[in-house]
């Protein structure tokens, strides 16, 4: 072969690309399913709302449901509570959120239980500023959830979630 | 194996290579010298090899859906079905790929038997191939059971049984394998660890397959022994790996015909309603590819006799190398074992439909006649024919039948096996 066909793609190399092509997509096809198979299934999707009385929950009280495998914090907060949670300055704040978009009903937070910094579920009323606290690293949240102190870098997570009537939440 | 010394070219490759010489095995498997006229059944190497891995990456992923216990198996096998991602894909590829598996473990095993493969020097070879066989078996079978549906439970009870033949402590070794007093979730979990555990033992088999088989290297469609490398050689890459991955593509069409257009249809019904140790199934048989061996077993009107006679069907195999006498290895240079091939083919197939049929009647006094054939295959047909035989001439290379013009090649050329090939 001479130099000047070499540059020509001819029909082998038509061939050879096509082969590849079709090749690839094969195994493309059949390593997604290999993949997909890991990822949640139908059956624990259709778990990925739960409703919650919350009828019996006394101002002060927290309860703690499980949504999607993980703990939910469902706090009837006092009015003193929300004071100092709404009373903080954003600029003192690590991961700065207002009090009035974490909770929008102001009595209730409604917040996953799951510290951010390595996921274990902090303990109610515990800690410097009378919430909660993470023994697992030692992080310290406000009554609102949000990380004052501590290797934590953001607040707690606030799900998705809505008032079906005054006394059921439904959590996602 | 190839003689000659391989030195990787980089610097690094040679480091490593000194240290564990991963890159001359490679070239090994590269430059292997193959017979140059090796036809398409010599292609099922590599599909079963490919069978094999694919059985193993499903497997791996059904065992992280599936539940070994008597409860629950076959709740999860049916949440695997219709909750898992496509694990209704994964499921029949699995379980259709156990019949693939088998269909090709089949092909490439009377691809031995027509062209002599088992004989010296590749007995070891065969023997290695018959226990990865027997594994297989055993390995399906305990497959079947863990969706623990009726098929899987009945099928699990009567194969077990057959150890409650054995004299005197039948009964104790039944117990034992059961791990109670019947088929129950103690079976049902030692059967999913070792249905798990078998196939990487069937993988360390292979191993040692493909390397005695590299030893004397192939044998050929007209199995006489060749100078490795010579004229009538070609390297295995790429020579041998694109036939083989086309005949892989041909066998994939098939397999995924199976899987996407009938699945089912090689399974039973009936394994579709969960277990009941209450109830057994009207008509219990045993997979396709165990039919054969189950008609044998049936055809002995004697519990201990049957069982003896199943096993001796297996094991009558092992020991072909010696009861087959002729000097000759391929079949096609003998023109009565030829025929005796064919019947036997037939025999096989005859067996393997009585074995899905009522074993009564006509059904019953066939299974009788074919497995008696059978058996006179192998004990006397083989070893008498070997001796009394005259085979028609052998070329002296697999390239002279080509070039050369005389009689004898003449002959062998107008074989229809020989044919495919020129």
């Amino acid at each position: 072969m001479s130099d000047s066909e070499k540059k020509k793609p001819n029909r082998r190399d038509f061939i050879v690309t096509a082969t590849t092509a079709a090749g690839a997509v094969g195994v493309g096809a059949v390593v997604w399913p290999l993949v997909d198979q890991m990822n949640p299934d139908a059956s624990v999707k259709a778990l990925a709302s739960t409703e919650v009385d919350i009828s019996a929950v006394e101002p002060g009280q927290s309860i703690t449901v499980l949504w999607r495998g993980k703990p939910v914090f469902i706090k009837r907060r006092t009015q003193d509570e929300i004071d100092s949670a709404r009373a903080v300055d954003l600029s003192e704040l690590k991961h700065p959120e207002k009090d009035e978009d974490r909770a929008k009903n102001p009595e209730w937070l409604v917040m996953l239980g799951v510290c951010t910094h390595l996921g274990c579920v902090p303990l109610n009323d515990k800690g410097d500023y009378g919430a909660w606290f993470c023994p697992c690293h030692g992080s310290h949240y406000d009554t609102s959830g949000r990380i004052r102190k501590g290797p934590a870098p953001t607040n707690m997570e606030i799900p998705k979630y809505e008032f079906v009537n005054s006394n059921t939440i439904k959590i996602g | 194996m190839s003689d000659h010394e391989y030195t990787p070219k980089s610097k690094v490759g040679k480091w490593f290579n000194d240290r564990l010489p991963l890159l001359t095995l490679a070239n090994h498997l590269t430059d292997y010298p193959t017979p140059k006229n090796l036809n398409y059944w010599w292609t099922f190497g590599g599909i079963l090899t490919f069978c094999l891995i694919t059985q193993i990456i499903t497997g791996i992923v059904l065992g992280m859906h599936y539940v070994a216990h008597a409860d629950l198996a076959f709740q999860s096998v049916e949440h695997i079905m219709r909750d898992v991602n496509y694990g209704w894909l994964i499921r029949y590829v699995h379980a259709n790929g156990a019949s693939m598996f088998f269909l090709a473990v089949y092909i490439h095993i009377f691809r031995s038997l027509y062209y002599g493969s088992y004989k010296s020097p590749r007995e070891v070879i065969w023997i290695i191939g018959m226990l990865i066989y027997f594994l297989m078996m055993a390995t399906a079978f305990m497959g079947y059971v863990l969706p623990w549906g009726q098929m899987s439970f009945w099928g699990a009870t009567v194969i077990t049984n057959l150890f409650s033949a054995i004299p005197l402590v039948g009964e104790s070794i039944t117990n034992w394998l059961w791990g109670g007093y019947s088929v129950d979730n103690p079976t049902l979990t030692r059967f999913f660890s070792l249905h798990y555990l078998f196939p990487f033992l069937i993988l360390g088999l292979v191993v040692l397959h493909i390397w005695a088989l590299h030893v004397p290297g192939n044998n050929n469609p007209i199995g006489i022994d060749i100078k490795k490398p010579s004229k009538d050689t070609v390297p295995f890459h790429p020579y041998i790996v694109i036939k083989d991955a086309f005949a892989l593509l041909i066998f994939l069409l098939i397999f995924a015909f199976f899987v996407f257009f009938s699945p089912n249809i090689l399974g039973h019904a009936d394994n579709y309603i969960e277990a009941n140790p209450l109830v057994t199934p009207a008509h219990i048989v045993p997979e396709w590819y165990l039919l054969p061996f189950y008609a044998i077993l049936r055809s002995v009107p004697d519990k201990l006799l049957g069982v003896i006679a199943m096993f001796a069907a297996i094991f009558v195999l092992v020991i072909l190398p010696w009861l087959d006498t002729s000097k000759v290895r391929s079949t096609v240079f003998r023109p009565i074992y030829k025929q005796f091939y064919w019947f036997l083919v037939a025999d096989v197939l005859i067996l393997g439909y009585v074995g899905a049929m009522p074993a009564e009647g006509l059904y019953l006094l066939t299974a009788r006649v074919a497995t008696a054939y059978y058996f006179a295959h192998f004990l006397i047909i083989l070893p008498f024919l070997g001796l009394k035989e005259k085979t028609t001439p052998l070329p002296l290379s697999i390239t002279e039948p080509v070039l050369g013009g005389s009689a004898d090649m003449a002959m062998a050329r107008n074989n229809s096996d020989f044919k495919e090939k020129l």
